[in-house]
């Protein structure tokens, strides 16, 4: 037979693709089936989150950071309520401070569940996909009991939570944690040891430890590369100090490695909730700042002075003092972060937000050159984006 | 740990005399590095490799704009050292015309920060390889995270069925944008009678 001269060409992957998690578009230049170049073509999604939260008072920016990545919602709320909380200067009381962790692991297995699932989803297991949504089901009812709303929580305030649990969400909470293993433990028989799972993701994607910190890899994907760096242990905020629990890190950085990586972490995540929920201190969930947090509702009934505040808080909202400050927190993709610019007045003068998910979407080219086009899916999968956050 | 930071400030401005402008640790205990602009990659490959320092992460690069400065943009760099547990931030000040080198060449993290400066801001990035909008929709025109460029933007979009494409018209609003100012006019100034308050 004769040779024949192959053609490299385009391939517009997305934005309608399903396995491009949303509305990425990507160009790849194709010699044959191997990829040469992958283009993230990002902002589709693109809502100007940063210049809103210019326009709008402290209080209303948190809803914001639920729309960003709407997986694990309040792990975002959190960054930002905590940048303000530096500049404000006040510390949350403790039982608000274990309510947040709680929350914040929560969302970390919901984040979780649904990039597991999703990955195995898109390199062809449908099942997990069935069995997670049902966990993720439960878990948004623990966010609605508690806010009112299963995904946009806007629970997290400057200063604390917006309320206290309800009675017996916590007891609902540890039941469903002594359940929760099992449901892994089932997702594992059918994935970890699986021959065609491993075959698509095994040497996959493979990011060194040198290259994960050039191209700024932060939580799950850079843990896969063997770097023992997790923000809620190297640089503790809130409870996260008394907690225990282990960071598991990953040894040949491939799509296998990121798998099992959030696979080990829901299974530690359990682990810090069931804490939470066994030391929950009684107390107050937020400052006793009236300034800052509002008064209760049946003090508004009696008071004027708790009324006035009321009415300043929700219209003028409160000042933040002069100052910038750079709040990271440990989502479930990595190092979500805030950079705040105040000017002392009621609006943050610049918010920044430093999404992980855009971080590890730049290096889609360095990990997908010269694989096959299927193996872009997978690359796209383990790395776990979401494009709330991306294009903001 | 603000003692540290304080002593890594004064650490790096001593190995870089001529870059540095100035270091401060500020009241949340932050340290920040204003450095010259054109030595802004020389800076970062400092931060990088010098074994005091070992900041092996770019974690993030913004875009300030502060119109009434005369440069009136600052370019924000976070670096975080995984060895030393520790955050550094820089800066460099630059205008609409002066370009700030890139840093692609000392982090590759860097390429799309800078194209979303770039984009947000419209500050010129000398020496990237590919500084393309990123964020915003093809022949998007103007910057809009600058403060003067409004918040309800200058075009909208829709389908017409006539032409059977998408057309770009000027933004026609039912209501203007209404900014409400909920400033107390007495805050921070007193009230007639204020004076008599905190003597007692």
């Amino acid at each position: 037979m004769a040779e024949s001269q192959i053609k490299s060409y385009n391939i517009n992957f997305g934005p309608q693709h399903p396995a491009a998690h949303g509305v990425l578009r990507l160009i790849l230049e194709m010699s044959g089936e191997t990829v040469d170049r992958a283009d993230p073509h990002i902002g589709l999604l693109h809502r100007g989150t940063e210049k809103l939260i210019e326009h709008k008072i402290y209080t209303q920016a948190t809803p914001y950071f639920d729309r960003l990545d709407y997986v694990g919602t309040m792990n975002q709320e959190h960054a930002f309520v905590m940048a303000a909380e530096k500049l404000l200067g006040v510390t949350v009381p403790l039982r608000g401070q274990y309510i947040r962790v709680l929350y914040c692991e929560m969302g970390r297995i919901l984040n979780h569940i649904l990039n597991v699932c999703s990955f195995v989803f898109d390199v062809g297991g449908m099942t997990p996909m069935l069995w997670g949504f049902e966990e993720r089901e439960k878990l948004m009812e623990f966010y609605e009991r508690a806010c009112g709303a299963r995904l946009h929580a806007n629970y997290f305030r400057v200063g604390g939570v917006a309320q206290d649990l309800p009675a017996g969400l916590l007891e609902d909470i540890d039941a469903w944690c002594d359940q929760y293993p099992k449901v892994i433990d089932d997702i594992e028989t059918l994935v970890t040891e699986n021959r065609i799972f491993k075959q698509r993701t095994v040497d996959i994607g493979t990011v060194s430890a040198e290259q994960a910190l050039d191209w700024g890899f932060t939580g799950p994907n850079l843990r896969a590369s063997g770097i023992a760096w997790d923000l809620r242990k190297s640089q503790p905020y809130e409870v996260y100090d008394r907690m225990d629990f282990d960071i598991p890190v990953g040894k040949a950085g491939d799509c296998y490695d990121r798998y099992l990586i959030r696979i080990i972490e829901m299974r530690e995540s359990v682990k810090i909730m069931k804490q939470c929920i066994r030391e929950m201190p009684s107390g107050p969930v937020k400052v006793d700042d009236r300034k800052i947090s509002p008064p209760p509702r049946a003090e508004m009934k009696q008071s004027m002075e708790a009324l006035i505040h009321h009415f300043k808080l929700f219209t003028e909202g409160f000042h933040v003092p002069a100052g910038e400050v750079y709040a990271a927190v440990e989502a479930p993709k990595g190092e979500f972060a805030v950079y705040l610019v105040a000017d002392g007045s009621n609006k943050p003068y610049r918010c920044k937000i430093r999404p992980p998910g855009y971080v590890h979407l730049q290096a889609l080219d360095m990990m997908s050159k010269g694989h096959m086009l299927a193996d872009v899916v997978a690359n796209i999968g383990s790395i776990d984006i979401v494009f709330g956050e991306i294009d903001r | 740990m603000t003692q540290v930071l304080k002593d890594l400030g004064d650490y790096i401005a001593a190995a870089l005399p001529n870059d540095v402008l100035s270091t401060e640790v500020n009241r949340v205990g932050e340290l920040t590095v204003v450095v010259r602009t054109p030595s802004i990659a020389k800076v970062l490959t400092f931060l990088r490799d010098d074994s005091g320092c070992l900041f092996k992460q770019l974690v993030d690069v913004c875009g300030v704009d502060w119109p009434g400065r005369e440069d009136r943009f600052d370019v924000v760099y976070h670096l975080l050292s995984l060895k030393h547990n520790q955050r550094v931030r820089v800066k460099v000040a630059t205008d609409e015309e002066t370009p700030v080198p890139s840093v692609v060449g000392v982090f590759s993290s860097a390429g799309w920060f800078e194209r979303e400066t770039w984009d947000m801001f419209g500050v010129i990035f000398s020496d990237h390889p590919d500084l393309r909008r990123l964020l915003t929709d093809y022949g998007f025109e103007g910057h809009p995270l600058r403060k003067d460029f409004p918040l309800t933007g200058h075009v909208e979009l829709r389908y017409d069925d006539e032409l059977k494409r998408c057309v770009y018209e000027p933004v026609k609003l039912v209501q203007d944008f209404r900014s409400f100012d909920f400033l107390s006019p007495w805050e921070g100034q007193g009230l007639p009678g204020d004076e008599k308050a905190g003597s007692h």
